[in-house]
């Protein structure tokens, strides 16, 4: 029997794209092998989309490596209803407000490792970045305990970061999945973090993963945005991001 | 004024006529999420049935939103065509629904009627319409378009090539257009959603679609998905640039979120038709619309995000665009919720866009935090296709590496093509048998790697690149 697999004659090209290109026909449908590997990204994807963050074992990672830390949740009270109601994951759950462990002294940064639509992005990216973050940052600048965020979305770092009482709010926050990446995290930075911040007043640097943005290219533009906001005393639109015009090499 | 129902003793009230449209509709997480949604399965009919006795000179006569606050609003209604709209002003709502969907109304009527519905019209009369009847009605409408070559005719369906690229890498980008092409894709529009903003990027970009355009004298157009200023001012800068696209929304403080206005977007068709680049026709704007995206920009008015969605229709009709395109599952489950949401309003969108006369197709995708798959993707698809669209996404293996979503692939066009016999745009299918990639009957023809526009497309796609 003949293989009714037609192949695509030009495979050379996948070097230039990780776009689904050349994965020849059966037909007018995709072979077997192809649907099974798209079915395994999806699968991967979706998996990251519902699993929970685990606070305890980052929360124990975060002091292995020097860090304070504290937890907040949002308003969801579980994952279906965070993906339905954006709005609940962009508000601090109103026992977080009162947790002890968050309140300090006023500081210029706060951090915040958020599960966001992919928990193990936040799980696997965050600690190593704050890491690299950590070697760049000027001694001058205080830090607030890095703060666990769970059902977030990207504003709950304004109300979490006004709440630290602190100029400035990196959310470390798990990136929609892809077929390609299930584990991008993405950092939004706010300056003067309060409620009813807009996207616009942010700053992000997007798809932070080993085989995206590096943690060491990420922590550098993240720095570079974190000294320019403290500076000039803003972020958003007015605040563009010319990191690589002082970062690339030679 | 105020309108209700009565089911049983109860009486069921509205306090004005969006509030019956909303809780009209089929359930989605979106109205829900505005609250606005009906709170309950016979609440829902209620509105229904208030909705059915409805006359449809009330819909013109009651705008969702107020002539003085939107300009969206002022387009619908001073373009509306009184003495035509007379001919079906009497009809109820539910009356119209028969209307449409009897035997005596057919394509010609449709078509000359078609400048008298306005999106609340086709909005509401779509709330009381099955999936069935939205396809019947659907297929019975044409929207015939022209640039390079023509769209919209029966029995054709065409594909948007869709060659993304997650930076823009003009080598990563050629390759997937190969692919597209090989794949007989790419008759309603080459158009990349660039990563960046960056005017020289994007100048890269429109550059190396118009070569591979020229240099192969592929019968059709090229666009560049990025903001309306930006293409205004690679249209003043002499790029070569076929189309110009803009996201368009149904009011006026959505569309001011993605920074257009109605002049603006006139401004942008007036320069787009001073290149005069097409060659059959004059259809020079690509938009894309989605359920959605007003309340996304808190711009809604309190209005139902599918009847948003149909006065996005008449910012498009206004500009008599080429291509229109609903994005139906990109905006996420907060807004189509699951498989059956998004399939339900890819089934409207086209319905309300072609009974107004709008060249209409479907990015039909989800993205991994809904409740959707595959198997919901190959419905929706293949109800689109029954319904007539115009034409679908065709992206490398449905998966858009740049947006990270899924759209649909261009073996999902191969598949289209041979379960109704759809073939493509006739003068995109006369080169594709030029080039010998199909055969008289549409059928896909094997290639070998010594294929002459295989080699000097794959030596094409060697040389791009910034610093090439």
């Amino acid at each position: 029997m003949n293989d009714p697999v037609v192949p695509n004659p030009w495979t050379a090209l996948r070097q230039f794209t990780d776009a689904r290109i050349a994965l020849g026909r059966v037909g007018a449908s995709l072979p077997t092998r192809e649907v099974l590997q798209f079915d395994l990204a999806h699968a991967h994807a979706r998996d990251a989309v519902h699993s929970a963050l685990d606070v305890t074992a980052l929360t124990a990672t975060l002091r292995l490596e020097g860090w304070l830390t504290c937890s907040v949740e949002s308003r969801a009270p579980d994952r279906a209803r965070y993906l339905l109601r954006p709005d609940l994951g962009r508000r601090l759950h109103p026992d977080s407000l009162t947790r002890r462990s968050c309140e300090a002294a006023a500081v210029d940064i706060a951090f915040v490792i958020a599960d966001g639509l992919s928990a193990v992005a936040a799980l696997r990216h965050g600690v190593p970045l704050l890491a690299q973050i950590r070697a760049l940052l000027s001694p001058d600048w205080r830090l607030a305990p890095i703060t666990i965020a769970t059902l977030a979305r990207v504003a709950l770092g304004d109300e979490i970061g006004a709440r630290l009482r602190s100029r400035l709010v990196v959310m470390l926050i798990g990136e929609r999945p892809g077929l390609s990446a299930p584990d991008s995290l993405g950092a939004y930075l706010t300056y003067e973090p309060r409620l009813g911040r807009t996207d616009a007043e942010r700053n992000c640097v997007s798809n932070i993963r080993p085989a995206g943005l590096s943690y060491q290219f990420a922590a550098q533009k993240i720095v570079w945005l974190i000294a320019q906001a403290l500076k000039r005393q803003l972020t958003g639109i007015d605040l563009k991001d010319e990191s690589d015009l002082t970062l690339l090499p030679g | 004024m105020s309108y209700r129902h009565t089911i049983a003793h109860q009486v069921y009230r509205f306090p004005d006529l969006k509030t019956v449209l909303a809780k009209a509709s089929p359930a989605r997480s979106g109205d829900y999420l505005a609250g606005i949604g009906a709170v309950s399965a016979v609440e829902r009919i209620a509105a229904r049935l208030c909705l059915a006795d409805l006359p449809l000179r009330e819909l013109v006569e009651s705008p969702v939103i107020p002539y003085d606050e939107d300009e969206v609003t002022r387009l619908i209604c001073d373009r509306h065509p009184a003495a035509l709209f007379s001919e079906i002003a009497h009809l109820t709502v539910g009356d119209f629904r028969n209307w449409l969907l009897s035997e005596v109304t057919d394509e010609v009527t449709l078509t000359r009627l078609a400048p008298a519905i306005t999106p609340e019209i086709a909005a509401a009369v779509s709330k009381l319409m099955r999936n069935q009847d939205l396809i019947q009605v659907s297929r019975k409408c044409r929207v015939i378009t022209r640039f390079r070559n023509t769209l919209g005719l029966p029995g054709r369906l065409s594909v948007r090539l869709q060659p993304n690229h997650p930076t823009d890498d003009p080598k990563g980008i050629a390759a997937a257009i190969v692919d597209g092409l090989f794949y007989g894709a790419g008759d309603a529009v080459i158009g990349v959603n660039p990563a960046s903003d960056s005017l020289s990027v994007l100048k890269e970009l429109w550059r190396m679609l118009d070569d591979v355009i020229q240099r192969f004298e592929i019968p059709t157009q090229s666009c560049v998905l990025t903001h309306v200023t930006s293409q205004i001012r690679a249209i003043e800068s002499g790029v070569p640039l076929d189309l110009v696209f803009q996201s368009i929304a149904g009011t006026e403080a959505a569309n001011r979120s993605f920074g257009v206005s109605l002049a603006l977007l006139a401004e942008a068709r007036e320069a787009a038709l001073s290149l005069r680049r097409g060659t059959l026709g004059n259809n020079v704007m690509y938009f894309e619309t989605g359920q959605g995206s007003a309340l996304s920009a808190e711009a809604n008015h309190g209005v139902d995000q599918q009847t948003c969605e149909a006065r996005a229709y008449a910012v498009a009709r206004e500009f008599e665009p080429l291509l229109v395109n609903t994005v139906v599952g990109f905006i996420g489950p907060e807004y189509l919720y699951d498989g059956k949401q998004i399939i339900r309003a890819g089934l409207e969108d086209h319905f309300c866009g072609k009974l107004m006369g709008v060249p209409l197709g479907c990015d039909v995708c989800y993205t991994n935090h809904a409740e959707a798959d595959q198997d919901d993707m190959d419905n929706l698809l293949t109800l689109l296709a029954a319904a007539g669209v115009t034409y679908i996404m065709g992206v490398p293996g449905a998966d858009d590496i740049m947006l990270s979503y899924q759209s649909t692939s261009f073996h999902d066009a191969l598949y289209l093509r041979s379960t109704f016999g759809l073939r493509h745009a006739p003068e995109f299918e006369a080169w594709l048998v030029r080039m010998h990639l199909i055969d008289g009957a549409g059928m896909l023809q094997p290639v070998t790697g010594r294929n002459p526009l295989l080699r000097a497309l794959t030596d094409m796609t060697r040389a791009v690149g910034f610093h090439a």
